[in-house]
């Protein structure tokens, strides 16, 4: 790897502004990823953070600001670039959005048929394969995902994430619905997956143990802007009120939770 | 509180809302449509969005039918023989069924069957993330999910107005021979005498337009539902109640295009 691509970061996003009427979601998000890193972005709920992964995947157009992969910025690539930009990135949402028409190897399987990367006669041994990467017998493929538990479900999801290999992964919530013991299953798994393929990864979660498990760094998304962003060790000494505020879960400090009256 | 002012902005959201719904409605219909002339084509889905449409209405489209042809046989025979005119009952059933009852009510029978089918299943798609997990695995929705539903209801109802057609003739001729009397050879003569082929191709013109609007208010309702089961209901509700709504409003500007003198 040349010094200059060492230094490019493998995300770096500028200046990123949404509003959804007159909320101002997403007020000048600044962040970079650097190759290889976990970054987990934090946060209380109805800060932004779906909102911003939703912005970097293409689902969510931002009204400015700019979202470079690899140095390129998908916001004013043509289609087909951007496009191939955003092949590179993985994503496991949070209720695992598992497609309940197919079975579950159909599902581990999709990316991969939908690029042509494997025939639909390949596929079943191939999602067979990454399952078992994730912790599941081959026999699970065959069930529909109504069938699974809410931590298989998330295997499940892990397993599509990662079967076509993409160098950026994305987790929405990994942990969310799952008992504590599931919940650090699904963080090693992430971690293994992730350092197995050398990806660069994005999670955002409020679960403070989760964000440490599996984040190299972390950054706090407070009113529509990273407030701070440090090594993940330091979070729960940042000397920064609102990370204390929220890392420690009190009740009273500078951020004061939206309630309606 | 402004008592001039106020029902005129409420007028003018009422306007830009309907303009704005109109226009998200054009834009869909060309993405969704643009995906017949570029690949990739999903026969899979195609397959099964036809069977769903087509074959498993085709019970409750016949017995539509069926009761339909009797009972227009009762009534006309009930009328006309006031101005002992019942010689041409064939005739009246026939082209009724052909021109008019059998599109109509079949694609009425399909909204309600397939249509609202078809926004639930998009629907649950939506608020669960499917739809978006489609887009990041290399899947373009609109493409996958509902070109091939628009193809499958222009091409399904017309098949099942050709059945809906003939049942319904079925079902007038052994109301008129058994229950009214009426000789058998002579009242298919009399079918056949004043039926033209225009008669029929303006219904299956019709039933393919129902058709497409069937599957498009189904797939638009249900791809921008928002916020869970309520909002899963509530599209199902709009999907049914505004295509059947266009049914009937495009079967008056159709039968104006074809018949008018």
């Amino acid at each position: 790897m040349s010094t200059l691509q060492a230094m490019t970061p493998k995300l770096r996003i500028r200046g990123l502004r949404k509003a959804f009427g007159a909320k101002q979601v997403l007020d000048g998000v600044d962040l970079d990823v650097m190759p290889g890193t976990g970054m987990v972005v934090i946060g209380g709920s109805g800060t932004g953070k779906s909102v911003l992964l939703k912005c970097i995947l293409g689902l969510i157009w931002p009204d400015s600001g700019e979202i470079l992969i690899d140095g390129e910025d998908v916001l004013t690539a043509k289609p087909a670039r951007a496009r191939e930009l955003r092949d590179q990135i993985g994503m496991l949402f949070q209720n695992g959005a598992l497609f309940d028409s197919q079975a579950v190897w159909e599902n581990v399987a999709f990316g991969l048929l939908a690029r042509g990367l494997v025939t639909r006669a390949e596929a079943r041994d191939v999602a067979a394969k990454v399952l078992s990467q994730v912790g599941l017998d081959a026999g699970v493929g065959e069930l529909p995902p109504a069938e699974l538990s809410g931590g298989m479900q998330k295997r499940v999801g892990l397993a599509r994430a990662i079967a076509a290999e993409p160098s950026i992964m994305f987790f929405d919530e990994p942990t969310t619905g799952l008992d504590p013991i599931m919940g650090a299953v699904i963080d090693g798994l992430i971690v293994d997956c992730v350092k197995r393929l050398g990806s660069t990864s994005i999670a955002i979660t409020h679960d403070m143990t989760s964000a440490q498990r599996i984040g190299d760094r972390i950054a706090m998304l407070h009113e529509g802007r990273i407030v701070w962003e440090g090594e993940a060790e330091s979070v729960m000494r940042s000397g920064n009120p609102l990370v204390d505020q929220f890392t420690h879960g009190r009740r009273d400090g500078p951020i004061r939770m939206a309630l309606r009256k | 509180m402004n008592l001039v002012l106020d029902p005129v902005a409420a007028l003018g959201r009422l306007v830009l809302g309907l303009v704005s719904l109109l226009g998200e409605l054009a834009i869909f219909t060309i993405a969704a449509v643009s995906g017949l002339f570029r690949p990739p084509y999903y026969l899979r889905n195609f397959g099964r969005a036809l069977m769903e449409i087509g074959y498993f209405s085709l019970p409750v489209v016949a017995l539509t039918a069926i009761f339909t042809g009797m009972v227009l046989a009762l009534q006309s025979y009930v009328g006309f023989s006031r101005f002992d005119s019942q010689s041409v009952i064939a005739s009246v059933v026939v082209l009724s069924l052909t021109r008019e009852l059998g599109p109509v009510l079949a694609g009425l029978m399909v909204a309600g069957r397939a249509g609202s089918a078809m926004a639930a299943e998009l629907g649950t798609m939506r608020v669960t993330d499917q739809i978006d997990a489609l887009s990041t695995l290399a899947t373009d929705p609109m493409r996958y999910l509902v070109t091939p539903r628009l193809l499958a209801g222009l091409i399904a109802l017309p098949l099942l107005v050709v059945v809906a057609d003939i049942l319904g003739v079925a079902g007038g001729f052994l109301v008129s021979t058994i229950r009214l009397g009426f000789n058998a050879p002579a009242y298919l003569q009399s079918t056949m005498t004043y039926l033209h082929a225009s008669d029929v191709i303006s219904g299956l013109v019709k039933a393919a337009v129902f058709g497409f609007v069937i599957a498009l208010m189904g797939c638009f309702h249900g791809y921008r539902s928002r916020g869970g089961a309520q909002g899963v209901g509530g599209a199902t509700t709009a999907a049914v109640v505004s295509a059947s709504i266009l049914i009937l409003a495009l079967d008056y500007v159709l039968t104006q295009a074809f018949f008018a003198p």
